[in-house]
């Protein structure tokens, strides 16, 4: 009998690992992206906490202090998560790369979501969680209330990383009728932010656009995530929402593998 | 005289062969307009979503807001449609395309100004239009002269700091190699920035903003002095008319960087 595999050896464990890697390979990248992620960080807070205070204190259902939670772990979360678009496969899809990709014996969706995965996670430790420090240094920001919110804050971090990086290679996936998907990702940058809470919180939209954003899969990226891991909500409501997140995940995975199975027919690789 | 002119004639040949280049791909060109001007729709909607939720912020209205955002967004997009490549340095440098420039007898930053130029930033710049055009009927300006002057001063000065931050950070892309997100703080951060009203900054960003890289100067202090709505504490109204003090500085800062960064480069080897 052949013996078990060690998880260190399954292709797929390997891909995750790859993509932490890849990305703690560039500390000055990764000190450059703080930098940019904290000025952004007291510009906003700035405004969003004068637009509570102008308010009365209260916002949509937001404090001064859950709005600096919204704010900072917003910040913390853009390296972890694909607001603009782009990845590794629409560019080996257009150069004729994704060739190779689909030669080898792993799934290419599997090998693309995952490397991407483990990049997001890495991300975590030099930018969520120095963003969250400045964030408690600067401000009087909300913490989750107890062990439960954390833990659950953590699980819905992780399917909204998840969620973003399997919506992304959707997006990949039209090059392979589309070769140039230029327009396509751009779309993508222009909706995803806005939808997904990056720049207010989506509660703020009036109630056509904020149906319309609970619609798309788009918050489950970031403003559900955010609303657990500040406690914004709790119990049943926060349960409510990882059901939300993870029922967005199972669609655009499904999606993303009917698409590859019906793209890779259509594929043209093109030059010799 | 006539050599000069000659000079010119080459850059209007680049420039002008860079623009017909993008319009050949029709599909593509107009697909790359309309997400230009979404991603112009959206930020907008941003400003509107949050001054509709709360009557005024930073004791700025949405009205009044308007004309802030309009003016620093008209004055951004004309600076990134100038110099926004400028950012693509790091890439050029990698890829040696930087090497080639050294070859030619024109200088550096002139031809990576004009490498490129691209036709899809006027498109987002009409966002701003709309938002300045629509500011400037809806609020309440004694016309005349000085409002007619502080508003085309304000213009010019805007694009020139928002010109001079380009510069600057590709200046200072020669010593950050690997760190090129680093100079998006204050260009992407410095247009972000412009578009609010600096009474909702913490005093750090203050004196960032207003004084080493004054994007303050770019649309909301004059904006203050022309409505006469009382800006940061603590500072005279009429500082908005010192808008080309601001553009002049950006402008030193940004020769200083990127001669230093120029002097700095030694190739990459290719």
């Amino acid at each position: 009998m052949r013996p078990l595999p060690s998880p260190a050896r399954n292709p797929y464990w390997r891909f995750l690992v790859a993509g932490v890697r890849g990305q703690s390979a560039y500390p000055l990248a990764t000190l450059a992206g703080l930098t940019a992620n904290a000025t952004f960080g007291l510009l906003k807070g700035g405004i969003m906490g004068a637009a509570v205070d102008s308010s009365g204190g209260e916002l949509a259902g937001y404090s001064a202090a859950t709005m600096a939670a919204f704010v900072w772990l917003g910040q913390g979360m853009l390296g972890s998560v694909n607001f603009w678009g782009g990845s590794d496969l629409q560019n080996r899809i257009r150069t004729g790369d994704v060739a190779v990709d689909f030669l080898r014996p792993v799934s290419v969706q599997a090998a693309h979501v995952l490397t991407d995965i483990g990049k997001g996670l890495f991300a975590l430790l030099p930018r969520g969680l120095p963003s969250v420090v400045i964030g408690l240094l600067v401000s009087h920001m909300a913490l989750p209330p107890d062990a439960t919110a954390y833990a659950l804050g953590l699980v819905s971090l992780l399917i909204g990383i998840a969620v973003s990086h399997a919506t992304v290679y959707l997006v990949a996936t039209t090059g392979l009728w589309l070769v140039e998907t230029r327009g396509v990702s751009v779309l993508y940058m222009s909706l995803s932010g806005f939808l997904a809470g990056l720049y207010t919180p989506v509660y703020l939209y009036p109630d056509w656009l904020l149906t319309l954003a609970l619609c798309t899969p788009f918050p489950s990226m970031m403003q559900l995530p955010i609303d657990v891991l500040s406690g914004r909500v709790t119990g049943a409501d926060a349960g409510q929402h990882l059901a939300v997140q993870l029922g967005w995940l199972a669609a655009v995975l499904v999606a993303g593998h009917l698409a590859t199975r019906a793209g890779r027919r259509r594929l043209e690789v093109q030059g010799g | 005289m006539a050599e000069v002119r000659a000079q010119l004639r080459a850059y209007r040949a680049v420039l002008a062969s860079r623009a017909r280049s993008q319009a050949s791909y029709r599909a593509s060109f107009r697909m790359d307009l309309v997400g230009a001007l979404a991603i112009g729709v959206i930020e907008f909607t941003e400003v509107w979503v949050l001054y509709t939720a709360t009557d005024q912020i930073g004791g700025f209205t949405l009205t009044q807001v308007l004309l802030v955002f309009g003016l620093a967004d008209v004055a951004f997009c004309l600076a990134d449609l100038v110099a926004g490549h400028c950012d693509r340095l790091p890439v050029y440098v990698r890829a040696g395309t930087l090497d080639v420039f050294f070859l030619r007898p024109q200088p550096v930053l002139a031809q990576l100004v004009t490498s490129d130029l691209s036709l899809r930033r006027l498109a987002r710049s009409l966002v701003g239009v709309a938002a300045l055009t629509v500011g400037l009927v809806l609020n309440d300006i004694e016309w005349g002269v000085g409002a007619v002057g502080l508003l085309v001063l304000s213009l010019v000065c805007g694009f020139v700091i928002f010109t001079a931050q380009f510069v600057t950070a590709a200046g200072l892309q020669f010593f950050l190699i690997n760190g090129a997100e680093m100079t998006n703080a204050f260009v992407y951060g410095g247009r972000y920035a412009a578009t609010q009203p600096a009474t909702v900054w913490p005093r750090a960003l203050l004196v960032v903003f207003g004084t080493v890289f004054p994007v303050a100067f770019a649309a909301f202090l004059p904006v203050s002095t022309l409505l006469g709505v009382p800006g940061v504490s603590g500072l005279p109204t009429w500082l908005g008319w010192c808008a080309p003090v601001a553009a002049l500085w950006a402008v030193v800062v940004a020769g200083l960087c990127w001669r230093r960064g120029l002097r700095h480069y030694r190739g990459a080897g290719g």
